[in-house]
C-alpha cells in the first residue's frame, strides 16, 4: 500500500479522466432545470468551475489538503483472507473509510468549500442523508472558517443520530425536514429552498453527483481523485489493472470517484451496487437501474432515471442504509447504465448484513452499510471469477456510524441490554 | 415613480396573444391594476377549491392560477410545500386536476384561467398531449417554473403551437440580457417574481420594486405581473400603475386555512377595492 504523494502526471484530472457533458447532458441525462432565481448563482458556479478546472494550482492546493489534512492516499488493502475464504477473485478494498470524517464525503467537501472561498461565500448549505456528507461539510466549514447549516430528514436523523451530534459539536446548524419521505430526497428540495434565498453569501455543496449541471461534474471530478489512486495503487502492487471495480451507488459520488480512472480501459467491468432493500417487488428498496422500475424524469433540477408513479409523482425509498436511499441516481451513471459502460447489482439488506459479518471477521474491516453493498454485490457473483482475476471493491466508509443499525439488524441481544441499562441509567 | 406606465392597451402588440389581448382588453376598460389568485389542485379538497374559485369570480378576480401538485416542489415556501403533499396524499391525480379545471372553465368564463406545475408533471402526460389538452380545455397560459427556457425548446414550441401561452418568470437578478431574452420567450404576460426566496413570505415593496419593474418595463412586450409575497391590499396598491397584475397566493391559503372561506372574502373584497 502506498504512502506516497499522488504522482505528478495526475497533477491535474483533466477534461479526459472526468467524463465530460455536452452542454450539461450525458446522453439522455443530467441538464439544468432550476427555477429563475438560480440562474445567476448558476451561471458563477459553472465559471469558477471551469476557471479551477484549468488552474494547477488549485488542484496542488487541494491534494495538498487531502494529504495533510484529510490523509490521504488512501490505502490499497489486499484483502487475503477475504479472497482465501473464496478461493477465486483476488480481492482489494480502497479505503476510503480511513479518509478524515470516516469516508469518502470530504474530497468533495473539501474541494467544494475551496471553490466556494474563491467565490467569496461565508456559508455552506447541505443536504444529507447518512449524515457523512454532513459531517464533512461542518469539518470543512470549521477547518475553512465558514459557517454550516445541513438539512437532513427526520427519519434519516433517527437512523443515525450519532452524526447529527457531531455535525452539531462541530459548529454547524442541523435543521430537520420533516415533510415528503423525510429522507435525502426532501432534505435536497430544502436545501435548495435556503439556495434561493441565500445564494450570494452561500454556497450549495451538494454531497453526491446528482443535481443540475455543473453538480455531478463538480462532485464527480473532485472525487475523481478515489479511482486516480486506486489505479496507481494497483498498478504498482497488482502489476495489472482490475478486472472488476465495484462500488455502492445511492446518488453515484463514491461510485464516479472510483470509476473514472478506470472508465478510459474498456477491458476493466465497472459495477454499481443499488439498495435492494427488501428485495425486488417489495416496493421497499431503492434500486432504480437493476429492478426496472425507474423511468427517466425531471426533478431536483436535472433530468434521470427516478422511481416514480405514472403521474410523475415520486415515490418513498427504502434502505437500511440512509446513504443509499435515494429517488433518483446520477444522470452520469444513468448515462454509463443506458451505454452498458456500468453494470448494476442490488444487494438486499439481508445480503448487506451476511456479507457485512464475514468482512468483519475475515478482514477486521467494519465497512459502511452503504458500503457493505458494494461487498455484497460482489459476493453474489464471486463464483463466476476465477483466482487469477482483480477485484477493488471501493469501501466508501466506516461503519461505526452504523452500530444502532447493525446490532438492529443482527438482533444483538448483548447492545440492547446495554442500551436498556443505559436508559434506565438516564431515567434514574 | 419612474417609469409607472401602466400598461394601455396600444402597447400590446396583437402577437402576443390572446390571453395579453385579454388582459389588455381589461385593462382598456379601465381596471388600473388586475388580480391573479392561486389555488392548489385537491388542496384542501376539490369543494374547497371550487368554492375558492366561486369567490374570486365574485370579487372581480381576473386571472386564475391552478397548481397540478408535484412531489417535489422545489420553488415553492412551506405553506405551498405541504399543500401539495397533502394534495398527493389525498390521492389527487393529474387526470383529476384536469378534469377540475375542465368544470370551472365552463363555470367561470370571466375567469382566465393558467396552469402552474413542474416540469416532471408536463413531461410524463408527454408535452405534446399535455398543451393540446389544455388548449381543448381552455387553459390560457402554463407556468412552470423549472422548465428552465433554454432546456424547454420542444415545451416552449408546443404552446406556441397550441396557443397556450408559455408564462415565464424573471427576478430583480435576472440580467438585462436575459430580461430581454425572456421577455421575447414569454406568452401572456411576464411573471416578475419580486425577490429572492421561494413563495410565501413577505416582500417590503418599495424602491428596490419600483427599480426593478422599471428595468422589467424597458424591454416586456406583454403584460407585466407581480407576484411572491403580496400579502395585503396596501401592496396592491403600491404595485397600482406598475404593475398590469398583482398575484396573490400564500396569503390566500394561510387565511382559509386560519379563518375559513369567510376570511378569504374579507380579504379579497379589500384587495379589489384596492385594485379598482
Amino acid at each position: 500500500m502506498s504512502t506516497e504523494p499522488i504522482a505528478a502526471d495526475n497533477a491535474i484530472p483533466g477534461a479526459t479522466r472526468v467524463l465530460a457533458p455536452e452542454n450539461g447532458y450525458y446522453g439522455n441525462y443530467g441538464g439544468t432545470f432550476i427555477p429563475e432565481i438560480l440562474v445567476p448563482a448558476f451561471a458563477e458556479l459553472s465559471a469558477q468551475f471551469e476557471a479551477i478546472k484549468q488552474d494547477a494550482s488549485f488542484w496542488q492546493d487541494y491534494t495538498a489538503l487531502l494529504t495533510d489534512y484529510s490523509g490521504r492516499p488512501t490505502p490499497l488493502t489486499h484483502a487475503d483472507r477475504l479472497t482465501a475464504h473464496f478461493g477465486r477473485a483476488r480481492i482489494y478494498v480502497k479505503r476510503e473509510d480511513l479518509n478524515h470524517t470516516g469516508a469518502h464525503k470530504l474530497n468533495n467537501a473539501l474541494g467544494q468549500a475551496m471553490l466556494a472561498k474563491r467565490m467569496g461565500k461565508t456559508r455552506l448549505i447541505a443536504e444529507t442523508g447518512a449524515g457523512q456528507h454532513g459531517v464533512a461539510t461542518a469539518t470543512v466549514a470549521a477547518k475553512l472558517g465558514m459557517s454550516a447549516t445541513i438539512y437532513m430528514g427526520r427519519e434519516d436523523m433517527e437512523r443515525q443520530y450519532a452524526n447529527v451530534f457531531w455535525m452539531k459539536r462541530l459548529g454547524a446548524e442541523v435543521v430537520a425536514v420533516d415533510y415528503g419521505s423525510r429522507t435525502l430526497k426532501d432534505a435536497i428540495n430544502e436545501t435548495l429552498r435556503d439556495w434561493v434565498s441565500s445564494f450570494e453569501t452561500t454556497h450549495y455543496l451538494l454531497g453526491t453527483a446528482s443535481g443540475a449541471h455543473p453538480f455531478p461534474a463538480i462532485v464527480s471530478f473532485f472525487q475523481s481523485i478515489i479511482g486516480i489512486e486506486a489505479k496507481e495503487q494497483v498498478l504498482r502492487t497488482a502489476g495489472r489493472l482490475p478486472d472488476r471495480v465495484y462500488a455502492c451507488v445511492g446518488g453515484g459520488s463514491n461510485a464516479l470517484g472510483a470509476f473514472q480512472a478506470f472508465h478510459p480501459h474498456d477491458e476493466v467491468q465497472l459495477v454499481g451496487v443499488e439498495a435492494g432493500g427488501q428485495g425486488r417487488d417489495s416496493g421497499k428498496h431503492a434500486s432504480r437501474l437493476v429492478y426496472g422500475e425507474a423511468s427517466p424524469g425531471i426533478a431536483q433540477g436535472y433530468k434521470t432515471m427516478f422511481l416514480q408513479d405514472r403521474d410523475g409523482q415520486m415515490k418513498d425509498t427504502y434502505s437500511i442504509a440512509a446513504g443509499l436511499d435515494y429517488v433518483g441516481v446520477s444522470p452520469i451513471l444513468a448515462d454509463l447504465a443506458e451505454r452498458g459502460r456500468v453494470r448494476f447489482e442490488a444487494a438486499t439488506d439481508a445480503e448487506v448484513v451476511e456479507a457485512l459479518q464475514l468482512v468483519m471477521r475475515t478482514e477486521g474491516l467494519i465497512p459502511a452499510l452503504e458500503s457493505t453493498h458494494a461487498f455484497a454485490g460482489l459476493f453474489k457473483h464471486i463464483e463466476e471469477t476465477s483466482a487469477s482475476e482483480i477485484v477493488i471493491v471501493n469501501m466508501s466508509g466506516r461503519g461505526d456510524k452504523d452500530i444502532f443499525n447493525v446490532a438492529e439488524g443482527l438482533r444483538d441481544e448483548e447492545w440492547n441490554g446495554f442500551i436498556e441499562r443505559k436508559h434506565q441509567q438516564y431515567n434514574g | 415613480m419612474k417609469n409607472g406606465t401602466a400598461l394601455s392597451s396600444g402597447s400590446i402588440s396583437s402577437t402576443t396573444g390572446e390571453l395579453a389581448e385579454r388582459i389588455a382588453r381589461t385593462a382598456a376598460a379601465g381596471k388600473p391594476i388586475q388580480l391573479m389568485t392561486h389555488q392548489i389542485l385537491g388542496y384542501p379538497d376539490f369543494d374547497a377549491n371550487y368554492e375558492m374559485i366561486r369567490l374570486f369570480h365574485e370579487n372581480g378576480v381576473e386571472i386564475v392560477e391552478l397548481q397540478l401538485p408535484f412531489s417535489e416542489p422545489i420553488a415553492d415556501g412551506p405553506v405551498f410545500l405541504k399543500a401539495n403533499q397533502a394534495s398527493l396524499e389525498n390521492g389527487t391525480t393529474t387526470e383529476q386536476c384536469l378534469r377540475f379545471a375542465r368544470k370551472v372553465v365552463a363555470d367561470f368564463p370571466g375567469i382566465a384561467f393558467v396552469f402552474m406545475t413542474y416540469y416532471n408533471i408536463v413531461v410524463r402526460q408527454g408535452i405534446q398531449a399535455f398543451v393540446r389538452t389544455c388548449a381543448d380545455i381552455g387553459i390560457r397560459g402554463l407556468i412552470v417554473p423549472d422548465a428552465y427556457p433554454e432546456e424547454s425548446d420542444d415545451f416552449l414550441q408546443a404552446c406556441r403551437e397550441h396557443g397556450v401561452e408559455p408564462i415565464l418568470i424573471v427576478t430583480p437578478y435576472t440580467s438585462d440580457e436575459r430580461l430581454a431574452y425572456l421577455s421575447r420567450q414569454t406568452g401572456g404576460f411576464l411573471y416578475c417574481a419580486a425577490r429572492k426566496g421561494v413563495t410565501g413570505s413577505k416582500t417590503t415593496f418599495g424602491e428596490e420594486t419600483d427599480a426593478f419593474l422599471a428595468r422589467v418595463r424597458a424591454v416586456a412586450r406583454t403584460p407585466v405581473a407581480v407576484g411572491f409575497g403580496i400579502q395585503h391590499a396596501e401592496d396592491v396598491a403600491f404595485l397600482r400603475g406598475k404593475s398590469d397584475i398583482a398575484i396573490i397566493g400564500t396569503r390566500l391559503l394561510t387565511l382559509l386555512e386560519e379563518e375559513g372561506l369567510p376570511g378569504v372574502e374579507r380579504f379579497l373584497k379589500s384587495l379589489s377595492g384596492a385594485a379598482s
